[in-house]
């Protein structure tokens, strides 16, 4: 498989201003030292929780929040030094769609305006055959082309979602962040919606970076998964192997939690305690070391490595040695 | 066991300009002491304006316009706000979704626990903001003491949700219905949320509903599940009955398009065709034949009522002529 993004210690820091006057200075350390390579034609997910940079990280590697640090190599070129105008013949193969299309769809927009608009900004289409090119879309995305003519508030979520998801598609790009794209929809809504994401990869061999932070979902639709907390990757894997065999405490914890449509399922949750501390004063050393059933005198200071236990299965851990054994044993 | 609450016949109506839409058509529940309640149902199922129709808390232009909820006795739909000021706190305690939107931004949080305490119990100030102190304890609030003074925008999400639990369960209810309290909370979160209302609920003899849209989430809380669609009841049954035999084409479709976490990898999910119908525009008959594989002719000339499920749970019950035949 070929590289399509190369990601190299992506950061990303966001500089606040506190205090009644701006006295205080304050850092959030919302995205850190975030390496991957995304293969083409692969859906990679990135799970956590609220706040672990997860969203961030899509923002970052797209440009559209300028990154504080690291690269982000496509076809030859680093996104990550680029200014708006530079990056602008690259937006066309780099999209994104939002969790909520009814604040990124323009209301006074009819929805073949709204998808006719990046057709013309990178002349991917003459007047004359925009109506036909609308169909297209319209129908890849399983609407008839009736609603060309509609506004968004005609529509179910569903619907608006499926729009979003053309408007994506209108500039045939290569690369789409989903950014918790089915994350507001009920659930025989999401399935139709996942189901359509499956069909336009096996359509188009797009490439997905998929941002969410439920765990079956996302199950169901990636290649590979990693799963941050507090703005750093705790854990990568292919998703099968991170399922089975999850090796960071942190991973564990979260698949514990999520529950089970089976009343007869046992419960013997690894509980987490407590709450993600604040990111504009992380923990020093592991990230996770204050909630961390695991965590000993190392991991309060020194910031464990990312290294691959098993093939392709990458781990943040000081304990974790191999996919059986740990360090120690018992916690501390 | 008795009954603690009948709701019979219930509907709900939004007045509009073009004329008056139905949105819940002839709900019929009951809940016993100390029995655990889960609505299910997609957004605009009418859950939640079921529950809040009891306790006279609909939004302007949505009312109930006919059947009864008794409770205790007492028809809650017939009483007056006076009267349901009374049962709202004391006898019946609400959990919602959004606590920041629910707590008094301006207010430190033991001051909002105890003034419900004051109103509810007519305790005196001291002694209401002690029993303040001892519920956020109750609730899993590390440093309660010091906490007591924190305003809501000082706290996490999880936190402030356990202060609207707090403030729930001051009135010491009878009934307490959680509308979707989890929802807007992180997993490992809704773990722990999860466990305190359960851990609560084993301590005293309280009934609570739970109104959520989480299939996954209800099994392992409900002792039973009532599944709405479009206003209507179409399948109520004791947990594990539902999850053995689940029977109406609607929750068959819910369960089959829910994504677990033992699914096969890059798997398609099982999805349902269209969307529910807007208020307004039900479909005559049952309000899931447009969208339902098993449609019949019977299933358009009739709402189909309640019956029980040939060979489950006696209690289990259907609102569904095709998947339902052979029960007389």
């Amino acid at each position: 498989m070929t590289t399509l993004l190369e990601i190299r210690n992506l950061s990303k820091h966001f500089d606040l201003r506190l205090g009644a006057f701006g006295e205080r200075g304050a850092r959030v350390h919302a995205l850190d030292d975030f390496s991957v390579d995304i293969a083409e034609g692969e859906t990679l997910s990135i799970v956590g929780e609220s706040g672990c940079g997860k969203s961030t990280t899509g923002f970052a590697i797209l440009n559209l929040h300028h990154p504080s640090g690291g690269s982000v190599l496509y076809k030859g070129t680093d996104l990550a030094q680029l200014d708006e105008d530079a990056m602008r013949p690259f937006r066309r193969d780099l999209q994104i769609v939002f969790q909520d299309p009814y604040s990124t769809l323009n209301p006074r927009m009819t929805i073949g305006e709204a998808l006719s608009e990046p057709i013309l900004f990178h002349k991917l289409a003459s007047k004359a055959d925009l109506p036909a090119r609308l169909a297209q879309l319209l129908q890849d995305v399983g609407l008839s082309a009736r609603f060309a003519s509609r506004y968004p508030h005609e529509l179910s979520g569903g619907q608006r979602q499926r729009v979003a998801i053309a408007r994506a598609l209108a500039c045939q790009p290569r690369f789409i962040v989903c950014d918790e794209a089915i994350s507001a929809l009920d659930v025989s809504v999401q399935a139709q919606i996942l189901n359509l994401l499956l069909d336009l990869q096996d359509k188009y061999g797009l490439t997905y970076l998929f941002i969410a932070h439920d765990l079956a979902v996302v199950r169901h639709i990636s290649d590979r998964v990693g799963v941050m907390y507090l703005g750093r990757l705790a854990e990568l894997a292919p998703a099968a192997n991170l399922f089975a065999t999850p090796l960071h405490p942190y991973t564990r914890a979260l698949l514990s939690a999520v529950p089970e449509a089976n009343p007869r399922a046992p419960r013997n949750r690894q509980m987490l305690q407590g709450e993600v501390p604040s990111p504009l004063a992380p923990p020093p050393g592991c990230r996770f070391h204050t909630r961390c059933p695991l965590a000993r005198g190392l991991c309060r200071s020194q910031t464990p490595a990312f290294r691959e236990i098993t093939p392709g299965h990458l781990t943040a851990c000081h304990a974790v040695t191999s996919p059986t054994a740990t360090n120690w044993e018992t916690p501390a | 066991m008795t009954a603690l609450l009948e709701i019979k016949g219930l509907t709900i109506d939004i007045a509009r300009d073009e004329g008056p839409a139905r949105v819940v058509d002839g709900i019929t529940l009951s809940l016993e002491q100390g029995e655990s309640l889960g609505i299910v149902g997609e957004s605009g199922c009418g859950k939640s304006l079921t529950m809040l129709s009891l306790v006279g808390l609909l939004p302007n232009r949505i009312r109930a316009t006919g059947g009864t909820a008794i409770f205790g006795g007492r028809d809650l739909l017939a009483m007056s706000q006076r009267e349901l000021r009374a049962v709202r706190g004391s006898e019946i305690g609400f959990i919602f979704q959004d606590p920041m939107t629910s707590l008094n931004p301006v207010m430190r949080i033991g001051d909002q626990i105890a003034e419900a305490l004051i109103y509810q119990k007519s305790m005196a100030k001291p002694a209401a903001l002690a029993r303040a102190e001892e519920l956020l304890a109750t609730v899993g609030i590390p440093s309660p003491k010091e906490r007591m003074t924190a305003f809501p925008h000082e706290l996490s999400g999880g936190m402030r949700q356990r202060v609207m639990i707090a403030m729930g369960l001051a009135g010491e209810p009878k009934l307490l219905i959680a509308d979707e309290p989890t929802t807007a909370l992180d997993v490992t979160i809704q773990a722990q949320i999860v466990d305190l209302v359960r851990d609560l609920k084993s301590r005293s003899d309280m009934s609570v509903v739970w109104i959520t849209h989480d299939l996954a989430l209800i099994a392992g809380l409900a002792d039973r599940i009532a599944v709405l669609y479009a206003g209507t009841v179409v399948e109520d049954a004791p947990v594990q009955a539902l999850f053995d035999h689940p029977t109406h084409p609607y929750t068959r479709g819910l369960l089959a398009s829910l994504p677990t976490l033992s699914d096969e990898p890059m798997s398609r999910l099982a999805s349902i065709a269209g969307t529910p119908p807007e208020p307004g525009r039900r479909p005559p008959g049952c309000p899931f034949a447009p969208r339902c594989s098993l449609v019949e002719p019977a299933c358009t000339a009739a709402v189909p009522q309640l019956t029980p499920v040939p060979g489950s749970d006696p209690r289990h019950r259907v609102a569904c002529p095709v998947t339902t035949r052979g029960a007389s």
